[in-house]
């Protein structure tokens, strides 16, 4: 305990100061050898939209395409390794290196691989200015449209399908510009349910909005769960208020937040509509016990176990839910809005692109087409998924995917197809998870969830230019 | 290399060429004095290139503004001043001090009494209880994520049991909890830092000579009083080592956090390693990441410092 001046490390003072002074020098030699990071991506030569392309694939050679997806789920896998197969059967001479990750992983890993060397040929990638439109910036994806020109893409794809992989060159406008990426299947969030349930409460599908929420109230008297919602991993909260605000928000306000375009704002009186009827849900106690605690895919195996009414979620869950419900799962698109229009969230899976590293950018164009193709649209409906195109030609499935087919195309065809609502902005995703975590656990006034939103859009514009 | 060495050796016994004394030590002084450090270059070079430099450069781009993909601007310390003043950010530090908590000091306070009890008592099957006490050690720590997150699920175990036993009230959905969750997450790093932190104390208390607990035994004392007077003062080292393992693991835990709650609900588990790997590769907000990086990196040194000094003067 005594203080011991006499310690013999004091003797070993100055050799340790030789030993930091070394130190400093060899570290700072490394400093003077890095310069500041990133590369500065101002290529003169135009965005490469005029290039000549070939597409022939069988008349390109031996070629290794790279691919990296996230088709990982049960029907998803089904689909690409089916037309993986069958790309490599009709080109020979193409490889497929396939690398499959999910989600989540995809997308924490593919701004580093993009930045890498070794980069991948052909990558999902997520439409967001978070991901999209930062590898646009950052001229790490080329801009399709020579091929899709060449392919007739722009004839086979609408517009209001298109816009979603669009991005001006310096990717700072999101919805418009270029393409740079074609996706293979739609995505709508609507409501799914037990058909037991509505049966055993003595319900129907719900048709308007006040279906939906009386139907929500007998559920919780008749000692249900109306809602099941597993939000533990932050974003799944964001489809069960974005369904909220189709009904309350005019389209076009929405689709303005979402993709983060100026000029409009979240502390309006609709949102806060939006923001209070979600609230009132959770005071109403309409969702199962613990939202916040609860997994994704835990929710809807527990409506599929018997538990709960209702489900607001993607239409990529209508696989594993068909499988496990049978006949015994319903969806419907959510309500007509206020307008009567349909306005659901939902857009396009993930769409394929082009990285600039591309050994071979006409083979990864070939590809992107094979597996856009018509045949390839049948192929995603006989593996239980839903095509983005042409959906009305196919032969629509029995059960659940029958209903997510019918609402598909009638929202596109006579409603509106709102973008997610993380597109808007690199940290929305993040923030608004947060927010609404928060706001249904009740931590947090409707207005501060709104202000949160507001704050994180704000800022961004702003900085956007 | 062995052989060679023998071979001069039986040289030398022969009384050969090799001056063994005498006038070759001066010769020996006169050698180059960067021989030493050759010796050291090629394990510093391996060292400079997978930490040195990774070092630096956090260092560098920390005080730049960058997304990871596009041109990089100098910032300066504004990316240090953010740690300081955003309240989220301040948060996931705050966060990891109650880690700490969980951790280091319970493991200790739990582990002393079961490492005593391990070692000192003549039950049957001790391998067996020291087996399964360092098993949660052997597990990788995802896997032991992937079952807690199942355990804390509003359906899991846990709650079944509370619901078994009348607690209804008490069943939850633990991870989506705002209060409970980060002391959730806590008892799972207390669960698996107990197994090391209790090898390594047994490990110290089989070295205490029998005689010290007979002496204790013969002057009256209980195991209580022995443990207190015997035991303790000499694990004192160990469980210096023990909290610097444990609090190291308590700053930098990540895999648990990531797989459990995601730093959810809200930003309540939010801890700097994961707010490094959110800012970096969701956000693309490379600097600041780096910024937070650094400043954990000097926070760890810190405390393992400050651990190691009690430590040291306490055993004087």
């Amino acid at each position: 305990m005594s203080r011991a001046p006499e310690r013999p490390g004091r003797f070993r003072t100055p050799a340790r100061l030789r030993a930091a002074v070394g130190l400093v020098a060899v570290l700072s030699l490394f400093g003077a050898a890095a310069c500041a990071p990133g590369s500065d991506s101002k290529k003169p030569a135009g965005d490469g939209t005029d290039r000549t392309v070939q597409t022939d694939a069988a008349k390109l050679g031996n070629v290794t395409l790279t691919i990296w997806d996230q088709e990982v789920r049960g029907g998803q896998a089904e689909q690409m390794k089916a037309l993986n197969d069958a790309f490599h059967a009709k080109y020979p001479n193409i490889t497929i290196k396939r690398v499959s990750r999910s989600f989540d992983d995809l997308g924490a890993t593919l701004r580093l691989a993009l930045s890498g060397n070794d980069a991948p040929d052909v990558v999902q990638a997520n439409n967001g200015r978070a991901d999209m439109g930062k590898f646009v910036q950052a001229q790490q994806l080329i801009a399709l449209d020579p091929w899709a020109k060449a392919y007739g893409w722009t004839e086979r794809y609408p517009d209001s399908v298109l816009q979603y992989s669009r991005y001006s060159a310096d990717g700072k406008t999101f919805g418009e510009g270029n393409i740079y990426g074609l996706p293979q299947v739609g995505e709508i969030v609507g409501i799914f349910y037990s058909k037991d349930k509505l049966a055993k409460l003595g319900l129907q599908p719900p048709k308007t909005w006040s279906d939906l929420t009386s139907a929500l109230a007998t559920a919780k008297q008749g000692g249900e769960i109306p809602l099941q919602l597993g939000n533990l991993d932050k974003w799944p909260a964001l489809h069960v208020f974005g369904t909220i605000q189709g009904q309350f928000v005019p389209a076009d306000t929405v689709t303005q937040l979402a993709f983060g375009r100026r000029g409009a704002s979240w502390t309006t009186p609709e949102n806060t509509r939006a923001a209070e009827e979600l609230l009132k849900w959770v005071n109403a106690g309409y969702f199962n016990g613990s939202p916040n605690g609860t997994d994704y895919d835990k929710a809807w195996q527990n409506l599929a176990k018997g538990q709960g009414v209702f489900l607001i979620g993607g239409s990529w869950l209508g696989a594993d839910l068909g499988k496990a419900m049978g006949d015994k799962v319903g969806f419907v698109a959510p309500p007509p809005g206020q307008d009567g229009k349909v306005a659901a969230t939902g857009g396009t899976g993930l769409p394929f692109t082009i990285t600039s590293k591309a050994k071979n950018p006409d083979a990864a164009a070939a590809y992107i087409n094979f597996i856009t193709s018509s045949d390839a649209m049948a192929t995603l409906t006989r593996t239980g998924n839903m095509p983005v195109v042409e959906t009305s030609k196919q032969q629509a499935p029995a059960g659940v995917q029958g209903d997510i087919f019918t609402a598909f195309g009638a929202t596109t065809e006579s409603g509106r197809l709102l973008p997610y609502l993380d597109y808007a902005t690199p940290t929305m995703a993040d923030n608004m998870g947060a927010a609404l975590q928060e706001l249904i656990a009740k931590r947090s006034s409707p207005q501060q969830f709104l202000q949160k939103l507001q704050d994180d859009y704000g800022k961004f514009v702003d900085g956007n230019g | 290399m062995a052989s060679s060495s023998t071979a001069t050796a039986d040289t030398a016994r022969r009384g050969g060429t090799v001056p063994v004394s005498g006038p070759s030590r001066p010769r020996r002084r006169q050698r180059s004095p960067w021989v030493p450090w050759a010796y050291l270059l090629p394990a510093f070079a391996v060292y400079a290139a997978f930490l040195l430099y990774p070092l630096v450069r956090s260092a560098q781009l920390s005080l730049y503004e960058w997304d990871g993909l596009t041109l990089g601007t100098f910032v300066g310390f504004q990316n240090y001043a953010e740690v300081l003043t955003n309240p989220d950010l301040r948060g996931s530090f705050g966060h990891t001090l109650v880690l700490i908590g969980f951790y280091a000091v319970l493991p200790v306070l739990l582990g002393l009494p079961l490492a005593g009890l391990l070692t000192r008592a003549k039950a049957r099957g001790l391998a067996f209880f020291r087996t399964v006490v360092f098993l949660p050690q052997v597990v990788a720590m995802v896997v032991v994520a992937v079952a807690w997150r199942r355990i804390y699920d509003p359906d899991g175990p846990l709650n079944d049991v509370l619901r078994a036993v009348g607690l209804d009230s008490l069943a939850r959905g633990w991870l989506g909890d705002y209060t409970l969750a980060l002391p959730a997450v806590g008892l799972i790093g207390t669960w698996v830092q107990l197994g090391l932190v209790t090898v390594l104390l047994m490990a110290g208390m089989s070295r205490i000579p029998t005689e010290r607990y007979e002496a204790a035994r013969l002057d009256g004392a209980g195991p209580v009083r022995e443990f207190f007077a015997v035991t303790l003062p000499a694990v004192r080292g160990e469980v210096a080592v023990a909290l610097t393992l444990t609090i190291i693991a308590a700053l930098k835990t990540f895999d648990l956090i990531y797989v459990t709650t995601a730093g959810g609900p809200g930003n309540s588990t939010a801890v700097p390693s994961y707010e490094v790997y959110r800012r970096a590769f969701k956000l693309g907000e490379v600097g600041s990441a780096a910024a937070v990086a650094i400043v954990l990196t000097v926070l760890i040194f810190a405390i393992s410092l400050v651990v190691n000094r009690i430590a040291d003067r306490e055993e004087k």
